[in-house]
């Protein structure tokens, strides 16, 4: 009972010519995408509880946390962000533990396009990089120029990475070269920005849907692709990320290619992360234990993370109260 | 056929559910005479951990309720042991070594006390708090408010009657309370908790953890989530008891001390135990407007 998918034969011919016969037409795409193998939903879920269940102790314990806090994208997406919220955020991405100089700064912060210029404001030089979700964020239901400006919109504000929502309608209903078409145009409003690609895994029903989302994502050349927004229940789950780093992992075998996987949403123990962490390493492999290759989408997380390194640098147990609401 | 004998697993009490402990660890409890009763949970370290975060949880709420309603549900525990009084009489009895007629007073007298500390829910406001003369034209007034969460050791000898007599003041005044019960008679403990799950108490404001002092008192002295704690139960232990001191003065815990010999339990409580896990908040508003 292996969930482990062996790339197929229409993937590995298609690696040597980047994809251009899968995606030169609907057909050939459905073609491709649907002889992905299927995943085994008891196996997959199996597996994910079980490397759930690894024991992480002391040293690797500390080093998981730390590079735990190293991966998040500090995020804010609620309709009532201010500017002075965003301000405070941005300095916690920076220095997530005022009183211990050794707590490393998250990977970015991640707001909404208009909040992306006071983000960078305070973010300065400091290496804390700036997302910010665009593309009619969270629904993904607008006209395609609208989102495309809105893309612009965010990079010109000065954004290090754009995370895309994609048009789950289209995908549901298999107008699947409408979504690579959408993600290759929003690639290319990015510009030099990094672009996550989010399928809110949630409202994709199978993790079948889960795998050839990866696919076409990877094939329309986004450099992470993403569980979820958080606005929507259920957000990642350890299954679904898992089927996802079996998708970068297969893709970068057959093109050589790496690509960032980043879930979101409902992760909110340090337990939780640690979880993630393993399958990383089990699944996708060790290459990908770098914050430019997998990133945790959250707000809580931090505070329990940061909780839980104050434990193991004092030996005692800390509290909510010590750290910083957002 | 003999009928197989259906023992009881006697477990910890946490969150308004009876985990077994985190560690997997039990011990042996003997009753007064050395003879086997039953074998208890030891709680750990993280069971001490999770406890504090269920009292945590659970603090604003019941912080939050009325004192009418702390009163009605501490005399509801009263009530439903006054229900259970056969088996605290026959817990006491075999773990403190007592005869019946002594089980039995010592069950009133831990009833009792119940009722009277739930008296008190509406009442230490006036006691403690009040208006202040200033000279100035403000009303000053000062009212007591619960600490947070307390980290309690009950008494070793006194397995019931202690018991209640230091958890009681703590929760009627609005705090929550992680306890550590008397490591070689915890089972009168255990079926206090067993009490309080179906007595209306929300889960997490009481939670009780059988096992020795030792053993959580240094992760509860030092948690910085704890806002008081209580070291009756290491009378006797002034080494330890120092420890935990020590340990409690980092987040600036409000400390009782550890007394040197176990008080006398059937005496007049007084409202020390209760005014020791309140602050107090002092409001100033002009007079006038």
């Amino acid at each position: 009972m292996t969930t482990t998918p062996t790339t197929t034969a229409s993937a590995s011919s298609a690696a040597g010519n980047s994809f251009s016969d899968v995606t030169s037409s609907e057909s050939a795409l459905r073609r491709f995408l649907h002889g992905l193998p299927g995943v085994d939903q008891v196996g997959a879920e199996a597996r994910a509880t079980a490397l759930g269940t690894r024991s992480i102790k002391t040293t690797a314990k500390d080093y998981a946390i730390d590079l735990a806090i190293r991966m998040v994208d500090l995020t804010t997406l609620e309709g009532q962000d201010t500017h002075g919220k965003v301000r405070a955020l941005a300095n916690k991405a920076m220095r997530p533990d005022p009183a211990d100089p050794t707590c490393p700064a998250t990977a970015a912060v991640c707001v909404y396009p208009d909040m992306v210029g006071i983000a960078k404001e305070t973010l300065g030089t400091s290496g804390v990089n700036v997302a910010a979700v665009a593309t009619a964020f969270p629904s993904g239901r607008a006209a395609l120029d609208i989102k495309l400006a809105d893309t612009r919109d965010a990079v010109e504000a000065g954004a290090d990475e754009i995370d895309m929502v994609i048009d789950r309608g289209a995908f549901l209903s298999g107008r699947y070269l409408e979504v690579y078409d959408e993600i290759v145009a929003v690639k290319e409003a990015c510009g030099p920005a990094h672009l996550k690609v989010i399928f809110e895994t949630g409202e994709l029903q199978t993790y079948d849907n889960v795998r050839r989302a990866s696919w076409l994502a990877m094939m329309a050349g986004g450099h992470f692709i993403k569980t979820s927004t958080g606005k929507v229940q259920p957000a990642a789950t350890l299954p679904v990320t898992m089927i996802m780093l079996e998708a970068v992992r297969d893709f970068r075998e057959a093109t050589g290619q790496m690509i960032g996987v980043k879930p979101a949403g409902g992760i909110r123990t340090s337990k939780d992360a640690i979880k993630y962490l393993v399958m990383v390493n089990e699944v996708a492999g060790p290459d990908w234990l770098d914050p430019d290759w997998f990133r945790f989408g959250a707000s809580t997380l931090l505070n329990d993370l940061l909780m839980q390194r104050t434990k193991m640098t004092t030996g005692r147990y800390s509290g909510p109260d010590y750290f910083t609401l957002d | 056929m003999a009928r197989i004998d259906v023992r009881k697993t006697y477990k910890l009490y946490i969150g308004g559910a009876f985990p077994r402990s985190e560690s997997g660890y039990s011990y042996v409890v003997n009753d007064a005479k050395g003879k086997f009763m039953a074998n208890a949970s030891l709680a750990s370290r993280k069971d001490a951990r999770d406890a504090v975060q269920a009292a945590r949880k659970a603090f604003p709420g019941w912080a939050g309720r009325t004192a009418y309603n702390r009163a009605q549900i501490v005399y509801r525990i009263a009530e439903v042991m006054e229900d259970r009084r056969p088996q605290f009489v026959d817990a006491v009895q075999k773990s403190e070594g007592r005869t019946a007629a002594q089980a039995n007073k010592v069950v009133d007298e831990a009833i009792d006390r119940l009722v009277w500390y739930a008296g008190w829910a509406d009442k230490i406001t006036q006691v403690v708090g009040g208006a202040n003369p200033v000279a100035g034209p403000f009303f000053n007034l000062s009212t007591p408010e619960p600490t947070g969460v307390v980290a309690v050791f009950a008494p070793q000898e006194s397995s019931l009657l202690g018991l209640v007599s230091v958890v009681a003041p703590a929760i009627v005044v609005g705090n929550t309370v992680v306890v550590t019960s008397s490591y070689e008679r915890p089972l009168p403990a255990v079926t206090f908790a067993e009490v309080l799950a179906t007595s209306d108490v929300p889960g997490g404001v009481i939670n009780v953890l059988t096992g020795s002092a030792a053993t959580t008192g240094p992760w509860l002295a030092s948690h910085m989530d704890v806002n008081a704690i209580d070291l009756t139960g290491v009378a006797g232990d002034a080494d330890l008891a120092k420890s935990l001191e020590e340990a409690s003065a980092e987040n600036l815990k409000r400390v009782r001390r550890a007394p040197s010999a176990e008080p006398d339990w059937s005496l007049d409580p007084g409202t020390d135990r209760m005014t020791g896990v309140l602050e107090t908040k002092t409001v100033w508003h002009p007079i006038g407007i």
